[in-house]
């Protein structure tokens, strides 16, 4: 199974700002129970839309070599419902990277229109935990995020 | 043009209130950071930034908060603060008052030294340095 919430960035400008869409199916298991009657896309998977969004903008910033872990939801705030043949779309901004972590601003939009905010704050875990050692691998960013953004770093016409 | 103690609490208590989800009038000058506004340590870093924004101002790692302090045996014994210690605390957290701390110098109380105040007095020395 693949946990990835993000489709297709659509947008992506290394170290400022990223967008990514997701196009909502109906196909989608987990959205046959939350609900039967009324399936609607669950907020916390937006948020997790979003964090992978911002998270893939912040590890690219320092070249993938940082392991990048969600550490905080400072604001997760959407004022409508996402339903089956909408597309959502995660604008993410970095506002502060230093050694040890991240912020980002974000907005969540559905079929263009403003839903939802939301700001995270991001831990580089290996500058952030008082020595304990994590494996040498970075964890955190498989290939498959890496494929995803892959489209925007490569460089002349390649 | 020097800025007033009163403008200064008024925007880290604004940084407060956001990083912490916590109502205005919590934020209180004796109000501890964690014990009694609820922060947890990530929480830091968040308060440092948004600090760092509102006053325009560069706080570096360490100086707000004493790293390789209590990982340090020359500075820490059986959880408490030896005299070497304190006076290292002393010396690099200048903005903080430790009268009453240096009674009893555990370890896990230095949390508690992180009120509302502390963090006004360090803002203040930084912008009106």
């Amino acid at each position: 199974m693949r946990w990835i919430w993000i489709d297709r960035f659509t947008e992506f400008e290394p170290g400022r700002k990223a967008t990514a869409v997701k196009n909502v199916s109906l196909a989608e298991e987990h959205l046959h129970d939350h609900w039967e009657a009324f399936p609607i896309m669950p907020v916390s998977l937006m948020v997790e839309g979003m964090a992978q969004t911002a998270g893939i903008l912040v590890g690219q910033a320092r070249d993938f070599k940082e392991k990048v872990i969600l550490a905080k939801i400072a604001k997760a705030e959407f004022s409508d419902i996402v339903v089956p043949g909408d597309q959502v779309a995660y604008h993410a901004e970095i506002q502060t990277i230093t050694a040890d972590a991240a912020v980002t601003a974000g907005t969540v939009t559905c079929n263009g229109k403003p839903i939802g905010t939301v700001d995270l704050m991001f831990s580089h875990i290996d500058q952030n935990m008082a020595g304990v050692k994590f494996p040498e691998e970075n964890f955190v960013f498989t290939g498959q995020f890496e494929r995803l953004v892959a489209p925007f770093l490569e460089t002349g016409g390649g | 043009m020097p800025m007033s103690e009163a403008e200064v609490f008024e925007k880290v208590k604004e940084a407060l209130v956001e990083a912490l989800s916590v109502d205005e009038d919590e934020v209180q000058p004796e109000a501890k950071i964690f014990a009694d506004l609820g922060a947890e340590s990530i929480d830091l870093l968040d308060i440092i930034f948004r600090l760092e924004k509102a006053f325009n101002i560069k706080i570096p790692r360490g100086e707000l908060m004493p790293d390789n302090l209590l990982n340090n045996p020359e500075f820490v014994q059986n959880g408490v603060l030896t005299a070497a210690g304190v006076a290292q605390l002393k010396a690099s957290m200048p903005h903080v008052n430790l009268t009453e701390f240096e009674q009893d110098p555990q370890v896990n109380k230095i949390m508690d030294l992180f009120t509302v105040q502390t963090l006004v007095s360090y803002a203040s020395s930084k912008v009106n340095q």
